[in-house]
């Protein structure tokens, strides 16, 4: 009786918490169904459901343009640095070299370096190269991070040594080795941090701003910013519709990301 | 078939200490070679050098006349089974097995071909597309064994393999890998902490302390006749009993804290040229002292029993002796209490004496039992 009471009070706690941050979100799907005129009265819900604001946002902006390529430079980051970090990851953990331990932290002392302040020599980089208004601009710059090589090669090292072993007696070599087990044996941290890289690029906004000076490789939180100012009073319901738009990708991937986590999970618990 | 071959090789991971010194020994063609010794003494370091996982500090290694001390693992022609058998978790029983194959370019007939002769030789039939985590020990043991055997190299490592397995399996596989070893004449180098299973496997073993050899021998000359006290204490179960005796050259008498005494053949006494020494004696050696037993050239003395172990073929009487505890091993039942006052009875020709200050051997035992069967016919 008394855990039913405990499950009861839990289940409650957790659904107001659930409500309170997630009301933004509930609250900016049910605006971009409102016109104007009700969302000024200050109406929570509209009488009436209204589709004009997505299909305003649409005919305003070329959305599904910048929809694409925002899926395309996160798409491309994240294959990147899946790619990088892992490969960076294995030399970390499987070959022995002078002085990689030193050189390992050097690299994961530059995760204490914020973003912002690499971002001048970086444009001036890529305004060099005459990368500005190019895809390559919008994500190389991303395709080293020391966050994927710390987590991936954290993972790496509880692989046993003797597999490697196993590995070196029987002639196989490093690459193969190296997709052929130590990929499938990390499927969950590549997950994790295919997931994660694909939201950040996702939701970058400085960067792409800086890079990009006309509509072709735009991202779509550009799009949305554009949104906002292109008169003077703002038609919020269009903003919201296109809001809901951009994060549909988002929720999608964590819904699915979830799922294999907690697969992942429950495979981890049966060995 | 190739030897492989030891010249003072060493090993020194901080380049100050040695947990290898001075290694020199020869493994022939189709041997199946021991290294025993207790933990930490050096056994896998010395094994993953000869597999070249391990970087050889000082002498040099061949394998069939080459040397091959920077030779990659891969091109020195072995195979290798680790203790926690490093199968790979998400690749099946079959996958594991021809894994290795793969690079060797075996035409993929005939690696199906060879590994389903393996498995059937293992009794893995069944088990083929399982993961290794649906196996139980004793059969991710056997496909550990299948995939270092399937690639058919004349050499195989095998580091504590069967050290995760209940002891009746142990047993078991005991048997099985001293099989597979002779059926394919394959030279295996296998270590092991365990002195039963290098008494058992052993066409010759190597005792290792404190990274250095102690000795190296077929498993029965080691036994009868232990180099030093530390093989004596370590090979043999129970143990030798050990104690310090003294030697007086006037009467030509040993004795043992006064309480055994033995007389000496006046040519051992010139031999041995020590007064300090310690006598080991093998339990079994130990017997009821009977009115036969009285011949010249035995002592027999009393203990009092501490302790009785009947284990239906044999029995173990433990007794205090010399400020350590001595066992003596009889065969068949007895009813023996604690408390009992035993008289015992050995004699001069059973027992090993070893210098006392260096530890080795100055005089093996010359009894020992050796059965024959000859032109029997039933
Ligand atoms: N990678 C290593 N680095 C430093 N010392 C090591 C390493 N591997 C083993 N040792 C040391 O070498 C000695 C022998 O180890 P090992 O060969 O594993 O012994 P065994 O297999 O006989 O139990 C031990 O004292 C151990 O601490
Ligand atoms: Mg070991």
């Amino acid at each position: 009786m008394n855990g039913l009471l405990k499950k009861i009070a839990l289940y409650l706690v957790l659904t107001i918490t659930a409500f309170v941050v997630f009301f933004p979100i509930l609250y900016a799907f049910l605006i971009s169904f409102m016109t104007g005129g009700e969302l000024l009265q200050g109406n929570l819900f509209s009488k009436s459901f209204h589709l004009e604001n997505y299909q305003k946002a649409f005919e305003r902006l070329p959305l599904a343009h910048y929809l694409m390529n925002s899926f395309i430079i996160s798409l491309s980051v994240m294959i990147g640095q899946l790619v990088v970090s892992s490969m960076a990851a294995y030399a970390f953990v499987f070959i022995p070299f002078k002085g990689r331990d030193a050189i390992f932290f050097l690299f994961i002392s530059t995760m204490m370096i914020p973003w912002e302040a690499t971002m001048i020599p970086n444009f001036i980089t890529i305004q060099q190269l005459d990368w500005i208004n190019t895809y390559q601009g919008l994500t190389i710059p991303f395709f080293a991070m020391a966050f994927g090589t710390f987590l991936l090669r954290q993972h790496f090292k509880t692989i046993p040594k003797e597999l490697d072993e196993a590995a070196q007696v029987a002639g196989i070599s490093r690459f193969k080795f190296f997709v052929k087990i130590v990929v499938p044996y990390c499927k969950n941290s590549l997950i994790t941090l295919g997931a994660y890289s694909f939201l950040t690029t996702w939701n970058m906004y400085l960067w792409p701003l800086l890079v990009t000076n006309n509509d072709s490789v735009r991202t779509v939180q550009i799009g949305l910013k554009q949104l906002r100012t292109q008169e003077l009073a703002t038609d919020w319901g269009v903003v919201m519709a296109g809001v809901v738009v951009v994060i549909i990708p988002t929720l999608v991937l964590l819904f699915i990301g979830q799922k294999y986590l907690q697969k992942g999970l429950a495979q981890g618990a049966l060995k | 078939m190739k030897d492989v071959e030891l010249t003072h090789l060493s090993k020194s991971y901080d380049m100050q200490t040695e947990v290898l010194s001075d290694i020199s020994v020869s493994i022939h063609a189709g041997e199946f070679f021991v290294l025993v010794g207790p933990s930490g003494c050096g056994k896998s370091t010395m094994l993953r050098m000869i597999a070249g996982l391990e970087d050889i500090t000082e002498g040099t290694l061949t394998i069939g006349q080459k040397k091959v001390n920077d030779l990659h693992p891969s091109k020195r022609d072995i195979s290798m089974v680790f203790q926690n058998y490093a199968l790979y978790p998400h690749l099946s029983v079959e996958e594991n097995i021809v894994f290795g194959l793969s690079v060797k370019k075996v035409p993929k007939t005939q690696r199906k071909k060879r590994c389903h002769r393996v498995a059937k030789m293992l009794g893995l039939t069944d088990y083929l597309n399982r993961k290794p985590r649906q196996l139980s020990g004793g059969q991710r043991q056997r496909v550990a064994l299948a995939r270092a055997i399937v690639n058919e190299s004349p050499i195989c490592l095998m580091d504590e393999p069967l050290s995760n397995l209940d002891a009746k399996l142990r047993a078991q596989m005991r048997s099985e890998i001293k099989q597979i070893q002779r059926q394919l004449n394959i030279t295996m180098i296998y270590v092991t902490h365990d002195q039963v299973e290098a008494m058992t496997m052993g066409d010759r073993i190597m005792i290792l302390n404190e990274g250095k050899i102690q000795q190296v021998g077929p498993p029965i000359d080691v036994y009868n006749a232990p180099a030093n006290e530390f093989v004596a204490k370590f090979i043999g179960s129970p143990p030798m009993n050990l104690a310090k005796a003294t030697i007086y050259p006037d009467n030509q008498t040993l004795s043992v804290v006064g309480r055994i005494h033995l007389q000496l053949p006046p040519e051992d006494i010139q031999r041995m040229g020590t007064k300090e020494v310690t006598i080991g004696i093998r339990p079994e050696h130990l017997q009821l002292a009977t009115s036969e037993s009285q011949q010249p050239g035995s002592s027999k003395f009393e203990v009092k029993v501490s302790h009785v172990e009947v284990l239906g073929n044999e029995t173990l009487l433990n007794f205090e002796f010399a400020e350590g505890n001595w066992q003596a091993k009889w065969n068949g039942q007895w009813r023996v209490n604690v408390g009992d006052i035993v008289p015992l009875s050995l004699h001069y020709s059973a027992i090993c004496l070893f210098d006392t200050t260096t530890g080795n051997m100055i005089k093996q035992p010359t009894q020992n039992e050796q059965h024959l069967i000859q032109g029997v016919s039933i």
